[in-house]
């Protein structure tokens, strides 16, 4: 039946609601896996190939074609059920979900339904300063269908099969979470997870990871799930924050007028910021799964998992106690440090060069490398100030060749192009002064350029004490080191 | 010629006594002259053909012949072959040109056979009269009022009337053996995973099997060489040593050549159901198997009766998915006319499939669907492995499983088609075989008379996984002594 | 398990044919029929048995990452319905 767009406006937000209801909320999440060959058969996986060009006998389903299972989806679903430390089946078994569309060209999808690859598991997730563990299900293996193109034809629909067969692993939690917020630190948590170990290279727009998000709303105190709609094919956090919050209104709202949920799949339409229930006859699915009798049980041995644990990166969460534990970082920074591969490749790397305080590695790159690569909007990996130039630079600060102040000024050089820290630094003359005779013959200078100042100061005034260091520095152009000076002049008008 | 083993063929190949296009240009005359009546071929390519004759008579030239090199074999249209028609019997695959060659059809192409054209066959293999095919009924060369079996039925008629030297098969619930029975010649479905199933168009995955039909055990055993072996495109497919299955022929002579060979008899393939005639023609063969030195012991394989309840739930359940891939949209039958995408589907499906295959498809679609699955589709798996192991325990206590290959003799066109019951019940001692994937073979074992007309009857071999070599020594025997696998039908 | 006219329609459906109201009785029949023959199978007490998928004990075979098909677009759709610009036409898909 379909839902009928509803008529709750902006205005809905001001509603006050008889009853305090609770939304639950579990995903289901679709992971293209990085393969070179499609799932069961040899046609390549590149995306964006002329139509049909990448379909072979195999994902067009010719008469008398079979599947042969590719090893690399097998290892990316082992790879995963570690990095969430969940059960890896020692035999798991593929299935056929039966059903008819022109997208899907044998009329059933190899899926795995009973017996899947990977079992329960959890993966943590940050939210400010708590954590909260959400439960994973299960994952499994699966093919993706082809694509219909629309208007190409009028009144026909085109059927693009390069993506059918395409492996993906579909990870599903338990409703385990309880705000749009919460589902979406999930998602992009699982985002920068399936990149971290490698398995999906998370390009959204590509379609790479497709959430459907189960909403649900139940009064809060009860037990019971509510009826769910699940909202098909999100590819952006910000379209899934923006779903399941006017889903949830929705729902809500319906409830409270009396009306029921009918279990539904809907769409998120991004122009409007409404979901709509699907036109497609919701016929009671009846996939009619049963064991694919092409298919032999999958048997993954202890030393198949240890030949995969092996090739494993170090995983965030171990990463992130390492960093508080051997470098003493704060619980935030390290997990600032491994919200993404990328960031925590630069980070280690950097500190390596450096061989310094890791702190002040972690300062910069959060902060300096941060800040410029927002305003750039570029990712860590494409920052034009790599590792071992920060590492340079961090070294300078380290020795007092140059303040922090003057680092800035040098990064930014460093930024533009200008090359290594050390020779902007000589090239531009920005080291620091050390030399104490140097440094009191400026403060002379500035002792007797500032009388009036020093009066107050001795008339008890201690701001004037700071703005005569500030007079100093400024007459070094910021070169004078800032803990002589003090020194310096604290001696000078003792 | 036409009756010549393939061995002599080859050997007549070889000593240039004939050339491979004229032998095939020979088999294609007599095509010409009797399929109009006859109706085992489908698609013929006069064309293609000899090309691939003229190539294997260059090999022979050449001197890198193997035995089947240049002989003329007729394929199933089960099996998509590279630029032929292949329809697998039905209206849906009318006008479908094979994009490529299944495994079966490169390892005879391989092995520079000769492809004659390819054979009738019920629609989707589904029957066992060859009635089903939207191509029209095959006639049984032995009496043309009556049906060859099926789903084989054309390799049978063609191999029956010599239309072919040999030819190959498939068989899912017992559509080699049954029409070699039917039809007087010798059929052979392997255990199952010995031949590639990649191209072989799917009815019932995990029962579906290919085979050779041929004359003689010598002759499949040729046809096997080049059948079996590993295919990486078949997840099925299994990894095992080549093996040459003419090796144990030769020492097929002598007294007692069988000596020691524990033959088993299960009560319940000689009990109701089986044509009296029938069962004198195979205990004949027995006594004849007594006297080649076998011993003949009594065992009993119990849940056999279950096998036609588990096949027509396990079979129409796998063909109903195998199946959805006929939609109209890449290949095939799509309707004329039709309002929209729903509506496209379901025409195209009622005016492509014929009236078996559509009952199948429902009766699958019916098992698997929700609240069903337990008590059919799992029941029916848990019923299959009491059936497997009913031979297995056999197995401790005999060396081979002899008894009827089909209940009855050939039976007459369009007595059991409009009765899907009394035509299922044709592959009562069959079905058994493919439900545990065990290697099952027909021979020629002497005639009934019915109705005043001689018709073949057919004796079933049983034999333990990978026993091929073993069964196909053990049906040389038998055709050392006996010849009833030289016979041919009066009129071709 | 007596099959029901509302059962063939459903089935039907749920296998995309088209069934005319004087084809579903037939099929009824017929059906009916099957079914009586499969229901030999429920006087089998099975409790405990391990359901047989294959014949053989045999675990999945895996195949290396490797593109190994090239693009056979022209062939493939030699034999298509319909087709334009690549794509395999069907009447509109309305989701």
């Amino acid at each position: 039946m379909p839902i009928s767009r509803s008529r709750i406006g902006i205005r809905a937000c001001r509603r006050v609601f008889k009853v305090e209801w609770e939304v639950v909320i579990g995903l289901e999440t679709h992971t293209q896996l990085k393969t070179n060959s499609k799932i069961f058969s040899g046609a390549s996986t590149t995306y964006g190939a002329a139509p049909n060009t990448q379909a072979c006998e195999v994902s067009i389903a010719l008469p008398g074609v079979l599947p042969v299972l590719n090893q690399e989806a097998v290892r990316c679903a082992i790879k995963f059920g570690l990095a969430v430390n969940a059960e890896i089946a020692p035999r798991s078994v593929f299935a056929r979900k039966n059903y008819f569309y022109p997208d899907l060209p044998k009329g059933y999808q190899i899926s795995q339904y009973e017996l899947p690859v990977v079992g329960k598991g959890a993966l943590t997730i940050q939210l400010g300063d708590t954590e909260k563990v959400i439960r994973i299900t299960r994952a499994h293996l699966e093919e993706d269908a082809g694509k219909s193109v629309h208007g190409a034809v009028e009144g026909m629909s085109g059927i693009d099969l390069n993506r059918a067969g395409t492996p993906l692993l579909e990870i599903v939690t338990e409703p385990d979470m309880r705000s749009a917020a919460e589902a979406v630190a999930y998602a992009k948590k699982l985002h920068e997870l399936v990149q971290w170990i490698g398995i999906c290279d998370g390009n959204m727009q590509e379609g790479s990871f497709r959430c459907d998000v189960n909403v649900s709303v139940r009064p809060k105190g009860t037990d019971t799930l509510g009826t769910r709609r699940e909202i098909k094919n999100l590819n952006s956090f910000k379209f899934m924050q923006q779903a399941i919050e006017y889903e949830t209104r929705w729902q809500i709202e319906t409830l409270e007028d009396g009306g029921t949920i009918q279990q539904a799949t809907v769409l998120f339409n991004p122009d409007t910021g409404e979901t709509r229930a699907m036109r497609s006859k919701e016929e009671a699915n009846d996939y009619r799964y049963f064991p694919d009798p092409d298919l032999l049980p999958l048997v993954i041995s202890e030393a198949d998992k240890d030949a995969v644990r092996a090739d494993m990166p170090e995983l965030p969460q171990a990463m992130k106690a390492r960093f508080e534990a051997e470098f003493g970082l704060s619980a935030y920074d390290a997990s600032a440090l491994t919200a993404a591969r990328a960031i925590a490749d630069y980070f280690t790397a950097t500190l390596a060069a450096f061989g310094g305080e890791a702190k002040l590695a972690a300062n910069w790159v959060m902060g300096g490398v941060a800040a410029k690569l927002n305003e750039a909007d570029l990712d860590i990996s494409a920052s034009p100030v790599l590792p071992a130039q920060l590492a340079g630079l961090l070294k300078r600060i380290a020795d007092n060749t140059i303040s922090s102040k003057i680092a800035k000024e040098v990064f930014e050089a460093m930024w533009a192009g200008e090359g290594e820290a050390d020779s902007i630094i000589d090239s531009k003359g920005l080291k620091q002064v050390t030399d104490s005779g140097a440094i009191e013959a400026i403060i002379d200078g500035v002792l007797a350029a500032n009388a009036a100042m020093v009066e107050e100061y001795r008339a008890g005034k201690e701001k004037a004490f700071n703005a005569l260091v500030g007079q100093a520095m400024k007459a070094s152009k910021g070169k004078a080191n800032p803990a002589q000076v003090n020194e310096i002049l604290k001696k000078k008008l003792g | 010629m036409i009756n010549n083993s393939l061995k002599q063929l080859g050997a007549m190949l070889a000593s240039k006594q004939i050339s491979s296009v004229e032998m095939t240009t020979e088999f294609l005359d007599r095509i010409d002259q009797h399929n109009p009546d006859i109706n085992a071929y489908i698609a013929l390519d006069r064309e293609r053909t000899l090309a691939q004759a003229a190539a294997a008579d260059a090999r022979i030239a050449a001197g890198t012949a193997e035995p089947l090199t240049g002989i003329p074999i007729a394929q199933k249209d089960i099996f998509v072959a590279k630029g032929w028609q292949t329809t697998c019997g039905s209206k849906m695959l009318e006008s479908f040109i094979g994009p490529y060659d299944a495994g079966v059809i490169e390892r005879f192409d391989a092995a520079g056979a000769v492809n004659l054209g390819k054979t009738n066959m019920d629609e989707f293999a589904m029957g066992s009269s060859n009635e089903t095919s939207y191509f029209g009924g095959v006639k049984n060369p032995w009496d043309r009022s009556r049906v060859p079996g099926g789903s084989s039925g054309g390799s049978a008629a063609a191999v029956a009337a010599r239309l072919c030297a040999a030819a190959t098969g498939t068989d899912t619930g017992g559509s080699i053996r049954q029409p070699a029975s039917l039809c007087g010649f010798s059929g052979l479905k392997p255990t199952y995973g010995l031949v590639s199933r990649y191209g072989m168009i799917a009815f019932a995955s995990s029962l579906d099997q290919a085979g050779p039909m041929a004359k003689s055990c010598e002759d499949m055993a040729l046809m096997m060489n080049v059948m079996t072996g590993f295919d990486a495109r078949d997840s099925t497919s299994l990894q095992r040593d080549k093996e040459d299955y003419t090796r144990g022929l030769p020492a097929m002579t002598g007294d007692k050549p069988l000596a020691g060979l524990r033959v088993g008899l299960p009560r319940e393939f000689f009990a109701d159901g089986l044509n009296a005639q029938v069962s004198s023609v195979v205990q004949a063969a027995i006594d004849e198997y007594r006297k080649l030195g076998a011993e003949i012991v009594a065992i009993s394989l119990p849940n056999t009766r279950l096998s036609i309840p588990v096949y027509y739930v396990l079979a129409p359940a796998e063909a109903s998915s195998n199946l959805s891939r006929y939609d109209g949209v890449r290949y095939g039958y799509r309707a004329p006319e039709y309002t929209d995408l729903m509506d496209m589907y379901c025409k195209s499906r009622a005016q492509g499939f014929g009236a078996e295959v559509k009952r199948r498809i429902l009766i699958g679609t019916y098992v698997l669907s929700a609240g069903y699955y337990d008590a059919y589709y799992l029941k029916a798996q848990q019923i299959r492995r009491l059936i497997a192991d009913d031979f297995a325990a056999a197995f401790t206590q005999c060396d081979v499983i002899m008894g009827p290959t089909a209940p009855g003799t050939a039976f007459r066109s369009g007595e059991k088609a409009d009765d899907p019951v009394a035509m299922y019940l044709e592959d009562l001692y069959t079905i058994a075989v493919n439900l545990a994937g065990l290697p099952g073979m027909s021979i020629p074992a002497g005639f009934a008379e019915v109705e005043g007309k001689a018709l073949p009857v057919g004796l079933q071999v049983i034999g333990n996984y990978f026993d091929e070599a073993r069964m196909l020594d053990i049906g040389h025997a038998y055709q050392q002594v006996t010849d009833w696998h030289t016979r041919m039908p009066e009129g071709v | 398990m007596s099959l029901s006219i509302s059962d063939i329609k459903r089935i039907a459906t749920l296998a995309r044919i088209e069934v005319s109201d004087a084809e579903a009785e037939v099929t009824l029949h017929k059906l009916s029929g099957i079914l009586g023959l499969i229901e030999a199978m429920q006087a089998v007490d099975t409790t405990g048995i391990v359901p047989m998928s294959h014949s053989q004990d045999v675990t999945q075979r895996l195949r290396p990452d490797l593109v190994t098909k090239t693009d056979q677009r022209a062939l493939f759709q030699s034999i298509a319905p319909a087709v334009e610009d690549g794509l395999y036409l069907v009447p509109k898909v309305i989701e």
